[in-house]
């Protein structure tokens, strides 16, 4: 299977998220067990059928873009692990 | 004195109007009984404070003449999934667990300009990623049907494990849930209660944290399918903040239920049957069709040729959104962050210290199957099949009105069985939910016969799209035909 020590890595990666050795080994094996299973897609006639991304009846809408409410910083703010004045803090990317 | 907390929401409605109960007395007995059954642990959150100024104001309302309707007063639980405004909303997660969202979701909102009095918010597995409330950061919902020896050793199912258990147990006398591939209808099974999943596109999602957009759907959890009909009509409708909801107008779901359905066409799916069913499941199926054909239905076999391809599908499709919907927990807005020397490395141990493992799995999975060189054959040969599934039903449809199916493969297992599955094998116990799921169509569970253990076992009505009112109609004459009144022994306090 093609879920190997440098997929798992990758793709980590591409989520942002990184583990121990013992846990990667761990989510490898689950995951090469999954891939396994949804390998049986493959003996199915796909040929010509269009790939289904949405049952909504309703094509995407766009409604006007108009300010519904304001004065709310304090509240969105309170979510945020770190903010000063308004802003959100990250840790410094730009030296 | 009646028993406050057994009430169905149509009982006690009329109770309320005659003015025989206020909702404040209501109230206090769902709070008393929240109180001894925490031994359960329903609820993440119980909001005492707020349900009795909700009661209060429901009185107020009442003797003033202006009751907002059949509604108003009923106490009620909601998944905590569902952003309520100024309580916290956690998803069942470490990530969120201090999370106060500042704006209230829509199907909440229109629960609450209902009239309805909110208990609390109820567990659910963490993102409402599972079918046992297993994965929950806040400890497992029990199941209150006991075993065998009257221990609560068993699930409650899940995802809506929480809304469940709280509807089973009287902590309630209704509850939100959601369902993605079959997280209202599993637990309603496992918990002997009933549960819509509605149409795709029939509730908003907006404010329900997102787990799968193609396929989460907010639906009602009661005891009765006249009680889930008239939540329902409550929670259902357009809505400008998705744009995935369909402008219909929303029936009166309630009024469907005439008790009539001779005539009714109704689908048995053979691949629903596969070799190895479980014989308690099969047997209640088997009741289920013989009471409809008593009661004058007309049973045909159906096929449903892609059935054993809706498990894989579901979950490359679901992880593969899942993982773009959890994007966003960035250490940056939603209150956890694990500090790191750069931003990248804040964002991985934000991350990682913030999911369970089962989330982290499907993130990894959804990562992989929208990842350059995996895209088409995994993720794109995903939505191909997805479609030929959704055929299935439409084809169906063109000759039953509806499909009677078993909900879920087992009664509810016990925890000790759980943990020792793999991943694949959990994800098996959404065979009977996710095709249709993948279709959009609507689906009640609702319970029709016991195990040989006692344990309840669900039966699934799945219907036509935007028929809610078929589903129900049908449901409301199986629930009537199958004498299922039996509730779990009450907690004691």
């Amino acid at each position: 299977m093609s879920f190997n020590e440098q997929t798992i890595k990758t793709v980590a990666n591409l989520a942002r998220l990184r583990f121990p050795k013992e846990d990667e080994a761990k989510f490898m094996a689950d995951i090469d067990s999954i891939l396994d299973w949804v390998e049986q897609l493959k003996e199915v006639d796909v040929t010509g059928v269009e790939p289904l991304v949405s049952v909504s009846p309703r094509e995407t809408a766009i409604r006007a873009d108009e300010v519904r409410d304001g004065n709310i910083q304090a509240e969105l703010m309170a979510n945020a692990p770190e903010s000063v004045q308004g802003f959100y803090v990250v840790p410094r990317m730009v030296e | 004195m009646t028993d406050l907390v057994t009430l169905h929401i149509a009982e006690a409605a009329d109770l309320l109007n005659k003015k025989e109960i206020s909702a404040v007395e209501l109230t206090n007995a769902h709070l008393a009984e929240m109180e001894k059954g925490r031994i359960l642990n329903a609820y993440i959150t119980e909001t005492p404070e707020r349900a009795l100024a909700d009661a209060e104001a429901s009185d107020k309302r009442r003797a003033a003449g202006s009751a907002l309707g059949v509604l108003d007063g009923i106490p009620i639980a909601n998944k905590d999934l569902y952003c309520t405004a100024g309580v916290r909303t956690t998803a069942a997660s470490k990530m969120l667990a201090n999370f106060v969202p500042p704006y209230e979701s829509t199907v909440t909102q229109k629960l609450k300009d209902a009239g309805t009095v909110m208990l609390g918010k109820v567990n659910t597995d963490q993102f409402a990623m599972g079918g046992s409330t297993m994965t929950s950061y806040f400890g497992v919902t029990k199941n209150p049907w006991t075993d065998e020896q009257g221990a609560y050793s068993l699930v409650p199912g899940g995802s809506s494990g929480g809304s469940a258990a709280a509807v089973a147990a009287g902590l309630c006398m209704g509850a939100t849930g959601s369902d993605t591939g079959g997280s209202i209808r599993q637990p309603a099974s496992f918990c002997g209660v009933t549960g819509i999943k509605p149409t795709y596109g029939r509730c908003s999602r907006y404010g329900i944290v997102a787990f799968a957009s193609s396929l989460d759907q907010a639906g009602p959890m009661a005891r009765s399918v006249k009680d889930c009909a008239l939540l329902l009509g409550a929670m259902a409708g357009a809505d400008k903040w998705d744009s995935t909801v369909a402008e219909l107008p929303v029936p009166d779901f309630a009024a469907a239920l005439t008790g009539d359905i001779r005539g009714k066409k109704i689908g048995i799916p053979k691949e629903y049957r596969p070799a190895g069913l479980n014989e308690q499941v099969a047997k209640v199926w088997d009741k289920g069709i013989q009471l409809l054909r008593d009661a004058g239905a007309e049973i045909v076999d159906i096929s449903l040729p892609h059935t054993k391809y809706a498990l894989p599908v579901y979950y490359i499709i679901a992880c593969a959104e899942a993982s773009s919907n959890l994007s966003r927990y960035d250490g940056v807005r939603y209150t956890e962050r694990v500090p790191g020397a750069t931003l990248d490395e804040m964002y991985e141990n934000t991350r990682t210290d913030g999911f369970g493992s089962e989330v982290i799995r499907r993130i990894l999975l959804g990562t992989f199957v929208l990842s350059a060189g995996f895209y088409d054959a995994y993720y794109i040969r995903a939505q191909r099949v997805r479609r030929l599934i959704y055929d299935d039903f439409q084809k169906a449809f063109e000759t039953v009105d509806a499909i009677l199916a078993p909900a879920a493969p087992t009664p509810a297992l016990s925890y000790e069985a759980m943990k020792r599955m793999s991943p694949v094998d959990t994800y098996l116990g959404d065979v009977f939910t996710t095709p249709s799921s993948l279709a959009g169509a609507p689906a009640l569970s609702l319970p029709v016969g016991l195990s040989d253990t006692g344990l309840p076992i669900g039966l699934q009505i799945i219907g036509k799209h935007f028929d809610e009112s078929t589903v129900l109609q049908i449901g409301d004459v199986l629930e009537k035909a199958a004498g299922f009144d039996l509730t779990p022994r009450r907690v004691k306090g």
